[in-house]
């Protein structure tokens, strides 16, 4: 079986808007292959490109040489296999939380009624039962998140793919959300099988306690990944427990002893570029 | 807009300390220190102190223009007061006989209320329009930049004389000339508005599976009506312009029609009454717009609003 999802040396360069002789390559010659089912995870220093290399993946941005393969088709706009969990708030202000869990299923053409009670399902699901009719803006942050995973888990994509979509939460939010989603990937869509995962996140223990698979990237400009973990921890796994584990440790060093690195590298080129 | 506190806030509820204090309105006793607290302005009589002041102006208004009633302060006789700023009694008593005695104000009334609403609605359907379809096409929208500008600056009430010519002296020259200013004051708004969607929401109706239909109806065109209905006030106050101006430049109803009617006579106090009325039905029209938002505007957040479980 063809993987779900593969980028074949992607690289992708943008050009100034103001000064078109000014280039600036976000990631060179990438390639990366995640599993059907497999939950992998990619961590680098900020500004390494990971964001650009997600919407690749979902096709919203076209990389500019190499190609991208979704269960082995090549990829041509949208990525409709995918779902999309953004980093920042992605609900619409003006439809209420169930309408924004819906608003795909009405886009795929269900019927108002269907969508709307697969809509509620799936609020309950995410422990959002009682919160349907309320606007984004009178949701907390965690429960805006909650109701972007369930917008984008009602579609039951086979692909996910998430920019940090945590890290503007508080730590034991997060780590509630981090729990949910292990549990909604492992248990996902009874019959069916797990989807794939592509995970970006710049918090190591986090990457390590949620993936299958860790990647590191290399500091901006044209990252590339650097290395690769694979994550043999057992699973179900508890995001706050498996901490401790003397084996999460292990990885924990080893991941970082590369990431390190790069990260004193990138943190270095903003300094630079701010006293240019 | 708030009348300065009376002294500080410590008479506020201690009845029993006198002394001192004399230099507070109505402080003489204890009730009437009462009285007076309850009467200072304060959000709950906000209304009355509203109707205060109208009263006031009318008042002040009513001794400087009769004739008689004080000596004259700048005109050479008690008549010329009058003449020239007009008396409340007879503005009001003339606007009672528009209302309930000839009756003859309402069909003038329907005729510019009619104008400002076709304006309005006319006017606004097309800046929507045009204003999604130059924001959604950035290449129309590069060719039309300067003559969009340009049309703009151009002080564009001259054109009703124009319009009268092309549309005659009915409610379609009017309508007109209430077009051209409601429709750059909504084109803008919705312009800008398209192009303020938000990339994020964008990208995720488009990675739920959204087509371009679906993201005109979806995505931009909720997202611009938080900017239309910024504009609608305006635009509504500039239909009723159009209208007015419209009639007052040539036509044969209205009350446009009747205030230039009544200044061809010198009748200031018909010009007066004219005037109140339009006003008061612009703010009727502004209410009604304010109603429309409140309802539309659901989603929107208020400030300090808290959640209601």
């Amino acid at each position: 079986m063809s993987a779900a999802l593969q980028l074949d040396d992607v690289s992708c360069t943008f050009i100034s808007r103001d000064r078109p002789g000014q280039r600036y390559t976000a990631v060179r010659d990438v390639t990366l292959t995640v599993g059907a089912g497999e939950f992998v995870s990619v961590v680098g220093p900020t500004g390494c490109g990971k964001s650009t290399l997600l919407n690749v993946a979902a096709g919203l941005l076209a990389p500019s040489t190499g190609s991208v393969r979704v269960f082995g088709q090549a990829l041509d706009g949208i990525n409709r296999r995918a779902g999309y969990m953004f980093q920042a708030d992605s609900l619409m202000p003006w439809r209420t939380a169930l309408g924004n869990v819906t608003v795909g299923l009405e886009f795929r053409g269900l019927a108002p009624a269907e969508a709307r009670t697969l809509g509620e399902a799936w609020l309950k699901r995410v422990g959002l039962g009682g919160f349907g009719d309320r606007y984004p803006h009178q949701l907390s942050g965690g429960m805006r998140k909650r109701t972007s995973l369930a917008q984008t888990l009602a579609l039951d994509p086979d692909i996910i793919l998430m920019d940090e979509p945590f890290s503007a939460l508080d730590v034991q939010t997060r780590q509630l959300m981090e729990n949910e989603v292990l549990a909604l990937w492992a248990g996902g869509g009874e019959s069916r099988a797990r989807k794939a995962v592509l995970f970006i996140t710049h918090d190591l223990d986090e990457a390590i306690a949620m993936s299958d698979r860790v990647v590191v990237m290399s500091a901006g400009p044209a990252a590339r990944p650097i290395g690769e973990f694979a994550i043999d921890l057992e699973r179900p796994r508890d995001v706050a427990e498996v901490r401790t584990d003397a084996r999460f440790i292990q990885l924990h060093n080893a991941i970082w002893a590369v990431l390190r690195e790069e990260v004193l590298k990138g943190y270095a080129q903003q300094l630079q570029g701010k006293a240019a | 807009m708030r009348a300065p506190r009376p002294a500080s806030s410590t008479h506020d509820g201690s009845l029993a300390d006198g002394a001192g204090e004399s230099a507070l309105p109505g402080a003489g006793s204890p009730s009437s220190r009462a009285m007076w607290s309850r009467l200072r302005p304060n959000p709950g009589n906000l209304r009355w102190w509203q109707a205060g002041v109208l009263l006031a102006v009318f008042g002040v208004w009513h001794l400087l223009t009769a004739p008689g009633l004080i000596p004259p302060l700048l005109f050479e006789n008690d008549q010329q007061a009058a003449f020239f700023f007009g008396e409340p009694l007879k503005i009001l008593a003339r606007i009672w006989d528009w209302f309930a005695v000839s009756r003859d104000i309402y069909g003038h009334l329907a005729v510019t209320l009619l104008e400002t609403v076709l304006a309005f609605v006319i006017g606004t359907g097309l800046g929507l329009a045009f204003g999604l379809w130059l924001a959604l096409s950035p290449v129309a929208a590069g060719i039309l930049d300067p003559y969009i500008k340009a049309l703009n600056s151009m002080p564009r009430v001259i054109l009703a004389p124009i319009f009268a010519v092309w549309f005659g002296l009915g409610v379609a020259s009017k309508v007109a000339l209430g077009v051209t200013l409601v429709f750059f004051i909504v084109f803008f708004n919705v312009y800008q508005g398209v192009r303020e969607v938000s990339p994020v929401v964008l990208a995720n109706a488009r990675m739920l599976g959204a087509d371009r239909r679906q993201l005109l109806r979806h995505v931009y065109l909720p997202s611009a009506t938080s900017w239309v209905f910024s504009s609608l006030h305006t635009s509504v106050g500039l239909a009723f312009v159009g209208a007015v101006v419209g009639e007052y430049l040539g036509s044969a109803r209205g009350v446009g029609y009747l205030i230039l009617q009544a200044e061809g006579t010198f009748d200031i106090n018909t010009v007066m009454a004219g005037i109140l009325v339009l006003t008061a039905f612009a703010l009727l029209l502004d209410a009604a717009v304010s109603r429309i938002e409140r309802s539309l505007m659901r989603w929107q957040p208020r400030a300090g609003e808290t959640e209601r479980l």
